[in-house]
């Protein structure tokens, strides 16, 4: 099974459309209000970043495709704020409510802990977790794509890179596995490499016949060549 | 499968139809429940406008073309060299430096979604986030890259970066020539954006 987001490799999309530097950050007011309500939100503490990525990815793909980028932020908040329990769907319905949420006030992040929030970051290397199998230099193959970790998936392992050959390039330590983490199965850390596909690996009619694409990948997505 | 429903179940789908009344509905439903302070989105719409962007990761790139232990140290690990000129945090925990060679060109993309050096660059621009970018950067990156104007020798190699976990990477575009002798803050003013996605070379301005 596929999910909409992963689309790396689709034809049909057209030209990109440079800006060269000209377009302001938020080209709508309400962007950066959406942004913000996200990044506030999450600082509640409810979901992890790999759930609301996940409750993105999750949008039906009629939704997906005909969303602004802003509107599936959106929409993925609304989803999360009704499956944690932070609001009712009634209270979203008639948006409005006459209950404050007692049991997350000590979480709500003030105006002035902005900066220090945004700058604490949430790194995800983690110093557990199992021993790298591999070493820089190994040849490794990719496991079949498909969200096949956890039943309803949620993968960093594009389809288009599935079952392909590439070679170990950098290893970052063990990080935070998404496909669990997105779904409340624990953070299960694990190494992460950096692996390189020759692009004639991926494509049958690579850009550039010497062409690389570098992929992040976690230890359970590879197995020894 | 919790997250999975039809879609006229979604609860998001109970939201005003107009985008703007939308944001506005979630805020003020999340306001009167206390959770939300209207504050503290204006700041950090304020952090993004005003605060984090390009300029940051254009001053890292000028120190670097100055100063080759400041280069040698932002490649072997960009995370702490970044850190030592402030810059760190969210969507920037794990920085990755790729360097642009008369050999090899690097550009960066998210195909699963947008994931961007934020601590670096800022918000990143509506094309990186588009389905345009994000399916055709991996497959076909020199026709993406004559959209930007940017045409590379058949002979030199270009590496794509699809940012598939939490490491963010910042390409240092090559330093051009005729810049010999500037100043970090003269070198940081022709570092754009899109030379440190890898859409852009930089040159000295006519």
């Amino acid at each position: 099974m596929s999910r909409i987001h992963d689309m790396g490799g689709r034809f049909g999309d057209g030209a990109v459309t440079p800006d060269f530097g000209q377009e302001p950050v938020f080209k709508e007011e309400w962007h950066g209000r959406a942004l913000a309500l996200t990044l506030a939100s999450g600082f509640l503490g409810q979901w992890t970043l790999d759930e609301g990525r996940h409750m993105r990815e999750s949008l039906s793909p009629n939704d997906y495709m005909r969303f602004s980028y802003y509107e599936k932020w959106l929409a993925g908040l609304a989803n999360l704020l009704v499956e944690k329990g932070v609001v009712s769907r009634d209270e979203l319905e008639n948006g409005s409510t006459n209950t404050a949420a007692e049991a997350l006030l000590a979480r709500v992040i003030k105006a002035e802990d902005v900066p220090a929030r945004l700058s604490k970051g949430g790194p995800t290397e983690r110093d557990v977790g199992p021993k790298a199998l591999f070493a820089v230099g190994d040849l490794v193959k990719t496991h079949p794509a498909g969200n096949t970790t956890v039943p309803g998936g949620h993968t960093r392992l594009p389809i288009y890179a599935g079952g392909k050959t590439g070679q170990i390039v950098a290893i970052h330590g063990n990080h935070v596995f998404p496909d669990t983490n997105a779904h409340q199965a624990g953070e299960a850390p694990e190494p992460l490499y950096t692996v390189a596909f020759k692009a004639n690996e991926l494509w049958k009619h690579p850009d550039g016949p010497k062409d690389l694409v570098m992929l992040d990948l976690w230890q359970s997505y590879l197995a020894p060549l | 499968m919790p997250h999975d429903s039809l879609d006229h179940d979604h609860a998001h789908s109970v939201l005003p139809s107009d985008p703007a009344l939308r944001v506005k509905a979630l805020e003020t439903l999340l306001v009167q429940k206390g959770l939300i302070d209207p504050k503290t989105l204006d700041a950090i719409i304020d952090t993004y406008e005003n605060k984090i962007g390009p300029q940051n990761g254009a001053r890292l790139v000028a120190k670097a073309w100055s100063d080759p232990d400041f280069m040698a140290k932002l490649m072997s690990d960009a995370t702490a060299t970044a850190l030592e000129l402030g810059f760190y945090g969210r969507q920037g925990e794990h920085l990755v430096a790729v360097q642009n060679t008369e050999a090899v060109h690097n550009l960066v993309v998210c195909t699963l979604c947008s994931c961007y050096p934020w601590p670096l660059l800022g918000i990143p621009p509506s094309w990186y986030k588009s389905d345009a970018y994000r399916s055709r950067a991996v497959r076909e990156p020199r026709k993406v890259l004559a959209e930007f104007g940017v045409q590379l020798n058949e002979d030199k190699e270009v590496r794509v970066w699809d940012s598939t976990a939490e490491i963010r990477y910042l390409v240092i575009p090559q330093r051009p020539l005729g810049t010999e002798g500037w100043s970090e803050d003269a070198l940081a003013s022709i570092v754009s954006r899109d030379s440190m996605i890898g859409t852009a070379l930089v040159e000295v301005p006519q």
